[in-house]
């Protein structure tokens, strides 16, 4: 019972991230700050639905599997959202004159290392 | 329990149908590709709802096999525009 009660917080607080991830999307100005909102509250509701999901199912093997889901997830989407962030800058994309700091040129216009 | 479930299928549908807009509009490439990976992401949250709904872990093997074709979208994905511009 108070697993459930528990189960229930979680999921719905995961739920809660999630609308908050797609009004970032569909409301914040640029790409980067939408990358922003697509990976970090996302990320966040992903492992607490899935935390709750876990404490609710009632075999072991399966609420392991929830929390693989959720591991994984945490370890790939920054590397997913790195690749993102980096083709679309390479691409020219996403209204690079209106950035304020801009480290990445420094690095691509200096000489590769050997 | 049944509140809690349709609450949260609730929550997801409002955020897909946020996606969707996003989706459409793109305006580039990486919009889009910011967008499916967050879609993929609500489809694994809707099946780990289900599962906690049912008590029943037969889809979870999917959950796994979703999650890893999503990394692996993205990055494929975000190569191919990293090489042809978007």
């Amino acid at each position: 019972m108070i697993g459930d009660v528990v189960s229930a917080v979680l999921m719905l607080s995961g739920v809660f991230f999630y609308v908050v991830a797609g009004i970032g999307l569909v409301r914040l100005p640029d790409i980067f700050s939408r990358m922003h909102a697509a990976t970090k509250p996302a990320t966040l509701g992903l492992a607490l639905v899935l935390l709750g999901a876990a404490i609710r199912v009632d075999d072991g093997s399966d609420a392991v599997k929830l929390l693989l889901v959720g591991a994984f997830t945490l370890l790939t989407a920054p590397v997913g959202a790195h690749m993102i962030g980096r083709s679309t800058y390479r691409a020219g994309a996403g209204g690079l004159d209106e950035l304020v700091v801009d480290e990445l040129r420094d690095v691509d216009e200096s000489p590769s290392p050997p | 329990m049944t509140a809690v479930v349709v609450a949260c299928m609730l929550g997801l549908a409002l955020t897909t149908a946020c996606i969707l807009v996003r989706l459409v509009k793109g305006p580039s490439v990486p919009d889009r590709i910011v967008a499916l990976d967050v879609l993929v992401q609500v489809v694994v949250a809707g099946i780990a709802v289900a599962a906690a709904a049912t008590r029943d872990g037969t889809y979870l093997a999917v959950l796994v096999a979703v999650a890893l074709l999503a990394f692996v979208g993205t990055v494929t994905v975000a190569r191919f525009v990293e090489r042809r511009g978007s």
